[in-house]
């Protein structure tokens, strides 16, 4: 037997958009329940659907990232089910002719790239939220219900769940570029239901499709997946037969490693009675209009690591962590065109150590986002120029980083405030070293000679002089320059 | 002639006039309602204190001095499936019996903003599903020429009131002829409009996609101006037209010499009434004197109007009904259920009419997997091929003519079973699937004095047109002016 793995990722990612899908009613995660309802979201009798025209614009922005064809004329579905969070007992939906159709998107899977197509993105109503409280009661918060969400489903192209985290890692890094989704598991704001089989590719033969649910992290979808690879594995080495169903992901804990268990049999799933959605007409994407998107696109994460690498002589490697975020990126951006001095890829390569080093252990430590932090990215610019032009030692920068980052005061005020001597100009030291050169001259004739390890004196004398707020790198540099060695 | 049986622009040229007041007119109408109601039947909710509460406001902002619009201060009344903030909307079902919505519809707060006073809601077969308001949850409103025969329906509560001096004017909503065939069954006139010319926000949905909400009038001046007030793009309704709103009654009074009307001769198949065939070969022979050039038209396809129809709107109908499950308003079972699905289920079974549920149940038998392409798919193709049909037949003729219903008036109880109820619909709901504009106006009486319609259709947004032929008619054949038998004096029947 020679098995497969067959994986493919529907992901629901909730559109920024201020108002819902189909009424005017605010998307504020923070609202209190059901304060942000109305007619419409609420079922009343009566009530008619309008299509929030920034949703449509959105996933056909989605659609041209994930180089989709989009659609000319496309139209929405009703699908049909019954269900105390949904209120009209049916779900705005695509089903024939979605937006946007036939695309892919390039991943790194260990060094390899893989192209993994996109089958379809739709877009869809959100449903409310259900909580079940202690006896025999149920509440209903109706706040989520009709929030735009945007469907996007995968062929089954990815063959592991390491490829499968990949796929979803890059997915949510274009939508965050683009700025259509937050990307938030936890808050479930992108949610992803994998599908997933194994085949015997001599034999042909199969495992029936598990599609899986409750995943909320990266690491539920990683687990998941390969905990039912494994098992389907298993059975197809027995000759057991896998039936399609639904499964539910329960996380490990003390008692138990993850596992999924049945939630739903073929037999079991629902028949939606799609059909158009009478109520809405057809949506009409104009060339007009589809320039206007397209003209609208940001850089999206794969073109701004190639330029990246090209305008700031960066390897691949430190641009794709430079870029990993949107925010990110833009901070090293600013930062790299506030440096005055030198060239642009000295700067960058200044700026990009600093952020993957200090900025990010920091960022790690204190869990903020980057974008929260109160250092600007010209405050980093002055402190690294600081630094370069010797007046901060590496020491004293990394503490004067540490409070700037906290503060968002400017290096010069920390390093007044705190006290710090720092050596006037370059001109300044350079006196200072022409001065231990002229008290020192037998050991500078030693050096002379060829007794370089002597230096080491020189520089510890400047230092002493400049009771060490000197550059050792610097002072090596400069005592380089007087001797001529 | 007593103020309730005139027409809305004779009384509003006294309120203007200042002959009148709202409020005199109001009570006169509220008394008639008072004297006549328990035997007609046609409110389910009668919004006395409201209507009063408007006709004073009307008469304290003509009093001040404003220039109010042409139907301020008129009486009307509103079929129950449009919402109201300030009266139950039931729908003549359990379901929603108690049901007040949070929001006025579209056309109600036109209305409301127009200065109308509104009478009360009227019975309707449940959701307006039939056509007879024999399908109402609460009762059954009699036929004010015949108080043993049915008014049609669904809208049969707004035709009921409007010829009995009830309400001046009234709202009707007509999926398949729920407007035509009541205006057609008492004596009045009644308009479908264009699909998409009147918004649809706040009229709880039967089938969306047939679903128009139009006039119930004692004349064709009074549909002009009340569908002049009515028409118009709505933000709030996707399917409602965003083109301009021409003034109804600039073309009526003109005449019609030259004016192509074709007759399908497909519409005059073998069940419809004697009497009824010959009215309508009448009123066409007339049009005829009037200058219309007539010839014969033909519909092949109109024969599977009928069917298709019942596919499309029950269909419709199951999805748009699911909302009624309890959760957040409307009947809920009080008996103990096990979980949601029972709750449903109890909830539904206790409080939808045994129509409603068939329909329900043969939309969602249409929608399902592996029917779907054998039922709705072809019948939406079917649809297709009736709207090719007519826009063939509107390229030789600017309107066509033909019979409301088949019938006459029936006896309650007549049409007992379903299928024959829905044939009472063949004339009528071919326009619905098409989508085009078409009223409904008294053309005659049968030998036993029961009122009989004709019916005048056009092509897509041709009401102007439509309304000048129907006027022309009217003024030259005069039935409109005849009034339901039913006196205050006339007591005694059932
Ligand atoms: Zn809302």
């Amino acid at each position: 037997m020679a098995l497969e793995a067959i994986i493919g990722l529907e992901v629901h990612a909730q559109l920024l958009t201020r108002s819902k899908m189909f009424c005017r009613c605010s998307t504020d995660p923070s609202a209190g329940p059901n304060t942000v309802v109305c007619p419409i979201c609420t079922a009343m009798p009566g009530v008619l659907p309008v299509i929030n025209r920034r949703a449509v614009e959105l996933v056909v922005r989605t659609g041209l990232a994930l180089n989709c064809s989009i659609a000319s004329h496309s139209i929405f579905a009703r699908k049909n089910y019954w269900y105390p969070d949904l209120p009209k007992n049916y779900q705005i939906s695509q089903y024939e002719l979605p937006l946007c159709r036939d695309g892919y998107l390039d991943i790194d899977v260990n060094g390899q790239k893989r192209r993994i197509r996109i089958r379809r993105v739709h877009l869809e109503e959100d449903t409310g939220k259900l909580y079940h409280t202690a006896g025999n009661e149920s509440r209903i918060d109706f706040n989520r219900c009709g929030v735009p969400l945007m469907e996007i489903v995968s062929e089954p192209d990815m063959r592991s769940a390491d490829e499968a985290r990949e796929y979803l890692v890059a997915l949510r890094q274009v939508l965050r570029y683009i700025g259509v989704c937050t990307g938030n598991m936890e808050e479930g704001s992108f949610r992803c239901e994998p599908n997933v089989n194994v085949r015997d590719t001599e034999s042909g033969a199969k495992t029936g499709i598990s599609e899986l649910k409750n995943l909320n992290s990266f690491r539920a979808v990683h687990q998941s997946v390969d905990f039912e690879i494994a098992r389907h594995t298993r059975l197809l080495q027995r000759g057991e037969t896998v039936p399609r169903q639904t499964r539910r992901w329960h996380p490990s804990d003390e008692s138990r490693g993850g596992y999924t268990d049945v939630m739903r049999s073929k037999e079991e799933a629902h028949d939606y009675r799609y059909f158009p959605e009478p109520d809405l007409v057809p949506m009409r994407i104009g060339d007009d209009w589809l320039s206007e998107i397209r003209a609208g696109m940001p850089e999206l994460p794969q073109q701004k690591r190639e330029r990246f690498v090209s305008q700031y002589a960066l390897t691949p490697y430190d641009a794709g962590v430079l870029t990993q975020s949107l925010e990110f990126a833009q901070y090293f951006e600013a930062a790299v065109a506030a440096c005055r001095a030198g060239q642009v890829a000295e700067a960058a390569k200044r700026v990009s150590k600093w952020l993957q080093g200090e900025m990010s252990r920091l960022l790690n430590e204190t869990g903020q986002d980057i974008a929260d932090v109160p250092a600007r990215p010209e405050h980093v610019a002055e402190l690294l120029e600081l630094v370069e032009e010797g007046k901060l030692t590496g020491t004293i920068a990394k503490e004067v980083f540490e409070e700037m980052f906290r503060t968002g005061k400017p290096a010069p005020q920390i390093v007044s405030e705190r006290g710090i001597e720092v050596v006037g100009d370059a001109s300044e030291l350079e006196r200072i070293v022409d001065q231990v050169l002229a008290d020192h001259a037998e050991v500078v004739a030693k050096v002379k000679s060829g007794k370089t390890q002597s230096k080491g004196f020189l520089v510890g004398q400047v230092m002493k002089a400049t009771r060490g707020q000197a550059v050792p790198q610097i002072v090596n540099d400069i005592i380089d320059r007087r001797l001529g060695v | 002639m007593e103020l309730f049986h005139r027409t809305a622009h004779e009384l509003a040229e006294l309120l203007r006039r200042k002959e009148l007041s709202a409020v005199e007119l109001c009570d006169a109408v509220l008394g008639r309602i008072e004297a006549v109601e328990p035997r007609v039947r046609a409110y389910v909710t009668v919004m006395a204190d409201v209507a009063r509460e408007q006709a004073k406001a009307v008469d304290a902002r003509r009093a001040a001095g404003e220039d109010l619009p042409p139907l301020a201060g008129i009486p009307l009344a509103v079929k129950d499936n449009m919402c109201t903030v300030d009266a139950p909307t039931t729908c003549s079902s359990k379901v929603l019996e108690h049901f007040v919505a949070p929001y006025d519809a579209t056309v109600v707060a036109r209305a409301r903003q127009a200065g109308c006073v509104f009478t009360g809601k009227t019975n309707l077969d449940e959701f307006a599903m039939g056509s007879s308001t024999e399908n109402s949850a609460f009762f059954t409103t009699c036929n004010p020429w015949d108080l043993e025969r049915a008014p049609g329906g669904s809208s049969g509560g707004s035709a009921a009131a409007t010829a009995a001096g009830e309400a001046i004017i009234a709202l009707g909503s007509d999926t398949g002829g729920s407007i035509r065939q009541p205006a057609s069954f008492c004596s009045l006139v009644g308009l479908k409009p264009t699909y998409g010319r009147v918004s649809r926000y706040g009229l709880v949905a039967f089938a969306s996609s047939l679903d128009q909400i139009g006039p119930l009038t004692k004349d064709v001046r009074d549909t002009a101006l009340l569908m002049n007030l009515l028409a118009g793009h709505d933000p709030m309704d996707s399917t409602s037209a965003d083109r301009p709103v021409p003034d109804l009654t600039e073309l009526l009074g003109r005449d019609i010499r030259g004016i192509r009307i074709g007759v399908p001769k497909e519409f005059f198949a073998e069940g419809t009434d004697p009497e009824v065939a010959n009215a309508v070969h009448a009123a066409i022979r007339q049009l005829e004197s009037l200058g219309a050039i007539v010839g014969e038209a033909s519909t092949p396809t109109v024969s599977y109007g009928l069917p298709t129809y019942y596919i499309i709107a029950p269909s419709e109908a199951s999805s748009n009904l699911a909302r009624f499950d309890g959760v957040r308003y409307g009947h809920r079972t009080s008996k103990p259920v096990a979980d949601n699905v029972e709750l449903y289920e109890q909830s539904r079974a206790e409080s939808f009419g045994p129509e409603v549920q068939r329909r329900i149940m043969i939309g969602t038998y249409a929608l399902s997997a592996g029917y779907y392409d054998a039922y709705y798919l072809k019948a939406q193709k079917v649809r297709t091929l009736l709207k090719r049909d007519f826009d063939k037949v509107f390229e030789q003729f600017d309107i066509i003519a033909w019979p409301t219903s088949p019938c006459l008036p029936f006896r309650f109880g007549e049409r007992g079973d379903p299928l024959s109820m829905y044939m009472a619909d063949v004339c009528t709901i071919p326009v619905n699937m098409v989508g085009i504009p078409a009223v409904s106006l008294p053309c005659g009486f049968s030998s036993g004095g029961l009122p009989i319609g004709i019916q005048l259709g056009a092509s897509y947004f041709e009401e102007p047109k439509l309304l000048q032929v129907a006027y022309a008619y009217e003024q030259s054949a005069g039935f409109h002016a005849r009034r339901a038998p039913l006196g205050a004096s006339c007591g005694g029947e059932a």
